[in-house]
């Protein structure tokens, strides 16, 4: 095996993301050169073409973008909402809103990030920013 | 100077199969019922064919399979997969085969039984890993999320919405081939299931089967056909994302772009539009077209589609078959704009005929508002 497939074992973005989730926190590639942040996670920043990228740890701040109440029958769980959330460090992804129920989410609310981890194989919720 | 591929090649065959329920047909057999009945309209033969065009959610090599079912040997293959916008593309690459001589005829083609087979959207797309734990009903969350924003930005209304719909179905009763063509409501629309709000079951096209095919030459030729040649002016294609999370802005599609780029190559603009036919998967879909051609400023769709104003007898003659939430809809729709344009411009269209119609604009979208694809077609009388 070659040095470099060596160095690079386990170190893909998909893989980076979920490493972060496991320990709870919301990190994402920030490119070195234009500062920005994107979802999903690449190897190339989509804003300007730079491969110079590091992981950065984010607020977990984000507002919604848009909403849709998904309608299921109750006994088969109920509505639920899914939602487009843009972060406030910039990139959008899709989610959830708990907390509240799936028609009462509305564009521009405020939502802080929770991690939900099923057995190692996590993904990002929001739940409503409580404003102190 | 005109562009090099303004005119340069023809429809001279159109033919359709299977559209509404076609039991016991498989994807291909449709397809080849509609390419035969698009090779009669042409009068030609199989064997005539050496370029091929085609797209299909069953078939991973999808150019080979169709090739070798119809039995032909293609010099020039393109299966170009930009989702249901694809067939519209293959107008642009078959006008540029045809122009450079890697292909004399060539047959864009499509065939689904999406409805007889079951009604599930066939798919060979891979899993979206960051969209699949919130499990959105694909694809209709996708257009439920950017009609949201729609709404919220512009005010547009569910009402809006459910005047697309209401206008598809007033043309569809004049057609004789559309598959749904009871009376339709705006009460009937708002009234129906709520699926993906805002988006309720009849803001979504029809589950069909159905097939299209499409014949097209180099423009030298074009009159040597039985029909009279409908010309191809201009394609543009344009494409932003894959997933709707990517989309940089929910109210604004690729149509922006690749509507300009197709005006651009047919030098004309869209006062020279006689009839539009959109890709109308769900109701918001031709709101966001008609904003991003030009046909309304960006906001104002919602009070353009309303009362009438796009419904046989309104402004504007936009989805004259019925669209796909009311004449044909299986899995992907793209050849059946292009077709629907097609022979409004040749006339052929009965009692939703737009009389002097000499300039089409057809929109096809793939994914989720992801590909854009706008062409122009046109009659003689604008060559």
């Amino acid at each position: 095996m070659t040095e470099t497939s060596t160095q690079h074992k386990n170190t893909g973005p998909d893989l980076t993301y979920q490493q972060y989730l496991q320990k709870d926190t919301l990190a994402l590639p920030k490119c070195i050169e234009c500062n920005k942040f994107h979802f999903y996670p690449r190897i190339v920043c989509p804003h300007c073409g730079s491969f110079n990228l590091e992981w950065q740890i984010l607020s977990g701040k984000g507002e919604v973008y848009s909403t849709t109440t998904i309608r299921r029958k109750p006994e088969r769980g109920g509505n639920y909402n899914v939602c487009l959330v843009t972060l406030d460090e910039g990139p959008r992804m899709m989610s959830r809103v708990d907390g509240i129920a799936a028609e009462d989410v509305e564009i521009g609310d405020k939502l802080i990030a929770r991690i939900i981890n099923n057995d190692g194989d996590c993904h990002v919720i929001f739940t409503p920013l409580q404003e102190v | 100077m005109a562009h090099i591929l303004r005119g340069s090649s023809a429809i001279v065959g159109v033919g359709l199969a299977g559209c509404g329920e076609a039991h016991g047909r498989m994807p291909l057999d449709i397809l080849a019922e509609a390419t035969h009945n698009a090779l009669d309209d042409a009068g030609l033969k199989l064997s005539d064919i050496d370029g091929i065009f085609t797209g299909s959610s069953y078939h991973f090599m999808p150019g080979l399979s169709t090739a070798e079912y119809l039995g032909i040997k293609p010099r020039y293959t393109d299966t170009t997969m930009v989702g249901g916008s694809s067939f519209v593309a293959h107008t642009l690459n078959a006008a540029m085969a045809l122009k450079t001589g890697l292909c004399d005829v060539a047959l864009i083609c499509y065939g689904s039984n999406q409805r007889t087979a079951g009604g599930k959207l066939a798919t060979m797309s891979e899993q979206q890993i960051y969209e699949a734990p919130y499990k959105p009903r694909y694809p209709i969350s996708s257009y439920a999320l950017a009609a949201a924003r729609h709404m919220y930005e512009y005010g547009t209304t569910r009402e809006q919405l459910a005047d697309v719909a209401v206008a598809a179905r007033q043309w569809a009763k004049l057609n004789p081939n559309a598959f749904a063509r009871g009376d339709l409501s705006r009460e009937d629309v708002l009234n129906s299931r709520m699926i993906s709000d805002p988006i309720s079951l009849l803001d979504c096209c029809l589950v069909t089967d159905g097939g299209g095919a499409v014949i097209m030459v180099s423009s030298e030729r074009a009159k040597d056909f039985p029909k009279k040649p409908v010309y191809l002016l201009g394609t543009g294609t344009a494409q932003w994302h894959r997933q709707i999370t990517q989309m940089p802005d929910l109210t604004t599609t690729a149509a922006v772009d690749s509507g300009k780029r197709a005006f651009a190559m047919a030098g004309l603009t869209k006062d020279d539009v006689d009839v539009v036919e959109l890709y109308d998967a769900f109701t918001i879909n031709t709101i966001l077209f008609l904003e991003d051609l030009g046909f309304c400023t960006k906001g104002e769709g919602g009070a353009f589609v309303a009362d009438g104003n796009i419904a046989p007898g309104g402004s504007l003659p936009v989805n004259t078959n019925g669209g796909g939430l009311s004449c044909v809809h299986p899995g992907m729709y793209g050849i059946f704009i292009l077709i629907e344009a097609i022979q409004q411009l040749r006339g052929e269209c009965g009692d939703r005929q737009i009389a002097g119609s000499e300039v089409a604009l057809v929109n096809g979208n793939g994914g989720v508002l992801s590909s854009q694809v706008t062409s122009i077609l046109g009659t003689e009388a604008v060559l």
